[in-house]
């Protein structure tokens, strides 16, 4: 608020203070002439330094500017002034028409109006001004940017900066500056920086060098080999990133599966719906946030997390105490009881919130990312659910190797006679094991919520994908499910380079498929003897 | 037994009730739906609509899937999540046909399917070689899923894959199958599948004549397969299928190799899905990649569920009776569909493990008895004195 505030204090103070106004022919030509006229006119306007263009152009960028014959009129704020006598009008004269802003004309104003607000003094505005500036601005520039480079003081505006005056003396400059800005470019530049050396290195349609200099050339050849060598490792890193996320998010979809399905044996087709309902608790605690504790809303998921975990445990409890505890032993019969129950959680759903799509907003430190390379943003709310995974596993593990319950479940896989002999009350451990199970789908609802969207159908999409991690990662324990989910994720994402996404989930469908024909224990099998295993 | 002679094979495949209740249908088939939709006059209160035989003929198709289902599920015990892609393989065999049937009347009047001139592809891709010839459709309808669940079938039971394995990779199988239809450069249409039939055979495809020959074609070919079904089932074959289901281990010791046998039965179940794909296709005018979604072939399984496993009449039954309920609850309660689906997979695995036909055949065994005692056979779910 202040900073429009201030920005426009800053326009008041500049129409009133000029004495010496704009050159009226350079105003005039922007008035009347044709695009490239026009275009013209605002170089040398923004060249001029004069206080009064950055309104000016500000006026026509946003529409509010009039011409009367050669005269410009700025109509902003209620008032009629002469952008040249500053002399305030009554009213429009009745020759006045709009000037027309084209597209070409809105890039060109946005460079030169960014140009100019590279010497603001507000560190966000000069940031945003050098981020347009990178994508092309007109050469007649470069002397404003060097000025404001000069003056500039933050590495972050200053590194922006560097690069588009390198990519403007690159065109403009002696043999001596376009040197260094070859050389320059080649040390920081991007994907932007190659489009502006590309041109140096190739040949004409008659087999002459585009650039006659052979040393320019050799350079620009060596800049050009670093940075795609820079862009080159910006995209592995990039790549494995992303095989790390689809990883973590495939393991955190399947790491309750692996509880249910893995140790309890109980093949649950509404672990997909119990995810959903962990993102839909997400999205409730998500929307009292917002309507009651607006100022804490970035804190939701700290309470979010918990409620999605209680939310699907205590579904889940009351699935295995309804129907799941009469099935076990009896696999299939399971796969098409919770299938059945499945349909019946996303009818409810449909019932109760609707059958669109339900808006999750990411709190404000979960959005945006970490910039590494030019060609290379890591976003927060994957590197977020990365860390999150981990640390649902940890607690998995922990639960599972380290408490009476944990303890409780693996004897209860292992031999149930025996533990419940010993006094372990197996019937409730089951309905314990499967709400943990559940829970642990919760949290991934709620993690999956913060990526993608949330609607009733958002577990049958995981179904398949986490069934496929468990079943090839084996049986019975955590480690397999931990590298099936990671392997998956890479491979897909490796083959998703290759050949395209639908092609690369077909390649990995069939891998697992023709690989449980071989090794049908998965991975990781429990060594055994039993002819049925 | 082996003092009697050996029974004939009309008295091995159904007893004279069942054969009875056969007719009875064939008369309906073949008699009484031609003349009610075709003689009678649209005034007569007999008169059956163009609707009802649509209905009647798509779910003739449904049930011969329920058969093929029950002959694996029920018989052999291997439960198939990945049915729906033979019945799709089918169906889009004969949709390619159906397809190359327009002619130049599609919106580009071109030689090529619409959809193709819209990729602007300038040749057939190789699988659709021949594929304006009927024989070439018929036989792909049938050599397509045979040999795709020969092969996979093959290696699974090679490799001992069973139980909830089989079914979670045929659930896999099924699921790449239609991401790979989805894409347009597959050459099977894409998203929008195939549709927009104008004729078969050279027939008008949505004259009513030939709609009811569809439509008996399709009785007939439910009837031949409950036939053929019987005939498996009933034989020594059928007869070691049913032990496998029981106790697979037991059989292999006893020296019969196991995997002929399922791999015979899930060939021919494959095969009798795609002839009720193909039949499916032109009496619904459209198939498309959806029919390959894993929630469709689960839904399969639910027909035979609740007809009762392990009767090939309780399979029909059963597919008559949730696809019967699923268009009358799509048309007035739409929203409550999905509820008595899911309602139907719970309260069918739970209470009714031998579905409608085996409660029937319990209540008439009470009656019969005239006591109050359960009978001992297969009563395991609790809630079943009911």
């Amino acid at each position: 608020m202040s900073k429009i505030f201030g920005w426009c204090a800053g326009l008041l103070l500049m129409l009133c203070a000029q004495a010496q106004a704009l050159d009226a022919a350079l105003v005039g030509r922007l008035m009347t002439g044709d695009s490239d006229e026009k275009s013209q006119a605002i170089t040398e306007l923004v060249v001029s330094g004069d206080p009064a263009v950055a309104p000016l152009l500000q006026a026509f960028a946003d529409g509010d500017l009039q011409a009367s014959g050669s005269r410009a009129l700025i109509t902003s704020g209620g008032r009629i002034v002469d952008a040249v006598t500053a002399e305030v009008l009554p009213a429009l004269p009745d020759d006045h028409e709009d000037l027309v802003v084209n597209n070409r004309m809105r890039r060109e104003l946005a460079d030169a109006l960014a140009v100019l607000k590279l010497l603001s003094t507000e560190r966000a505005d000069r940031l945003s001004a050098a981020r347009t500036l990178v994508n092309g601005a007109d050469d007649a520039m470069l002397p404003l940017v060097k000025k404001a480079l000069a003056a500039e003081q933050d590495s972050e505006i200053r590194g922006l900066l560097e690069g588009v005056a390198a990519s403007m003396e690159i065109r403009t400059g002696d043999t001596a500056q376009r040197m260094a800005a070859i050389i320059k470019l080649g040390e920081a530049g991007g994907s932007n920086a190659k489009k502006l050396l590309l041109p140096l290195t190739v040949k004409n349609a008659d087999g002459t060098w585009a650039e006659p200099d052979g040393d320019l050339r050799a350079a620009a050849a060596s800049s050009l080999r670093s940075i795609e060598s820079r862009l080159a490792w910006g995209e592995r890193v990039g790549l494995v990133f992303a095989g790390l996320s689809l990883g973590s998010i495939l393991l955190i979809a399947a790491l309750g599966l692996a509880i249910t399905y893995g140790l309890m044996g109980v093949i649950n087709m509404a672990h997909g719906e119990l995810m959903m309902i962990g993102a839909y608790a997400t999205y409730v605690v998500q929307s009292l946030f917002r309507t009651h504790l607006p100022a804490w809303f970035d804190w939701y998921p700290l309470l979010a997390v918990p409620v999605a975990f209680v939310t699907a445990a205590l579904v889940g409890m009351l699935l295995e105490r309804l129907v799941i505890r009469f099935l076990y032993g009896r696999p299939l019969e399971t796969l098409l009881a919770t299938w059945g129950i499945s349909l019946v959680l996303i009818q409810c759903v449909r019932s109760i919130f609707g059958a669109q799509n339900v808006q999750v907003e990411n709190p404000a430190f979960m959005s945006g990312g970490v910039a590494l390379m030019s060609n290379l943003v890591l976003p927060w709310n994957r590197i977020i659910i990365i860390g999150f995974a981990l640390v649902v596993l940890g607690a998995v593990s922990l639960t599972l190797t380290r408490t009476r319950l944990g303890l409780f479940v693996r004897g209860v896989t292992q031999n149930r006679t025996m533990a419940s002999c010993v006094g372990v009350a197996t019937a409730r451990i089951d309905t314990w094991a499967f709400g943990l199970g559940s829970g642990i789908a919760g949290l991934a609802g709620c993690g999956l919520s913060q990526i993608g969207n949330v609607g009733p159908e958002l577990g049958q999409g995981y179904i398949v994908d986490s069934f496929m991690v468990v079943v090839l990662g084996g049986v019975g324990q955590l480690a397999g499910t931990v590298y099936a989910a990671l392997g998956l994720g890479f491979a897909n994402k490796l083959l998703e380079a290759w050949s395209g996404a639908v092609l690369a989930k077909i390649a990995v469908l069939v891998f697992i498929i023709v690989f449980i024909q071989r090794r049908p224990q998965g991975m990781f099998a429990l060594k055994g003897r039993s002819l049925d295993a | 037994m082996n003092t009697h002679a050996a029974p004939s094979l009309v008295n091995r495949i159904y007893g004279p009730r069942a054969w009875l209740a056969l007719a009875a249908f064939a008369l309906i088939v073949f008699v009484a739906f031609p003349v009610a939709n075709l003689v009678l006059p649209a005034s007569s209160p007999l008169h059956l609509s163009a609707y009802w035989v649509a209905l009647a003929g798509k779910i003739m198709c449904y049930a011969i899937v329920a058969l093929a289902m029950d002959l694996i599920w029920g018989y052999a015990g291997i439960l198939s999540l990945g049915h729906g892609l033979f019945f799709a393989l089918g169906g889009y065999a004969m949709g390619m046909y159906l397809m190359r049937q327009i002619g130049r009347e599609g919106q580009y009047k071109s030689d090529l399917p619409d959809f193709m001139v819209f990729l602007d592809w300038k040749a057939l891709p190789w699988t659709w070689w021949n594929s304006d010839q009927f024989w070439w459709a018929a036989f792909l309808v049938v050599a397509v899923p045979g040999l795709l669940a020969f092969v996979f079938g093959w290696f699974a039971f090679r490799s001992r894959i069973r139980g909830v394995y089989f079914s979670i990779i045929t659930q896999a199988l099924t699921y790449a199958a239609m991401l790979l239809f989805f894409r347009n450069e597959t050459g099977f249409g894409g998203n929008n599948g195939f549709t927009d039939f104008k004729r078969i055979l050279g027939f008008d495809i949505t004259a009513p004549q030939t709609r009811m020959a569809l439509f008996m074609t399709t009785g007939a070919a439910l009837i031949l397969s409950l036939l053929a079904g019987r005939y498996i089932v009933t034989s020594k074959a059928g007869r070691v299928l049913q032990a496998i289901r029981d106790a697979e281990a037991r059989v292999m010791f006893c020296g019969y190799d196991t995997r002929h046998y399922k791999l015979a039965v899930w060939t021919f179940s494959a095969v009798l899905c795609g002839i009720a794909g193909a039949l499916y296709v032109p009496q619904v005018g459209i198939i498309n990649p959806g029919e390959m979604s894993p929630a469709n072939s689960i839904e399969i399984a639910i027909w035979v569920a609740v007809g009762g496993r392990g009767t090939l009449a309780g399979a029909v039954i059963g597919a008559f009776l949730v696809n019967g309920a699923k268009s009358f609850f799509t048309q007035a309660f739409p929203e409550y569909w999905l509820y008595v689906l899911g309602l139907a997979f719970i309260l069918v695995t739970l209470y009714l493990p031998d579905g409608v036909v085996g409660l029937l055949q319990r209540w008439r065994r009470r009656l019969r008895s005239g006591s109050t005692v359960e009978p001992v056979a297969t009563v395991k779910a609790e809630g079943d004195n009911a």
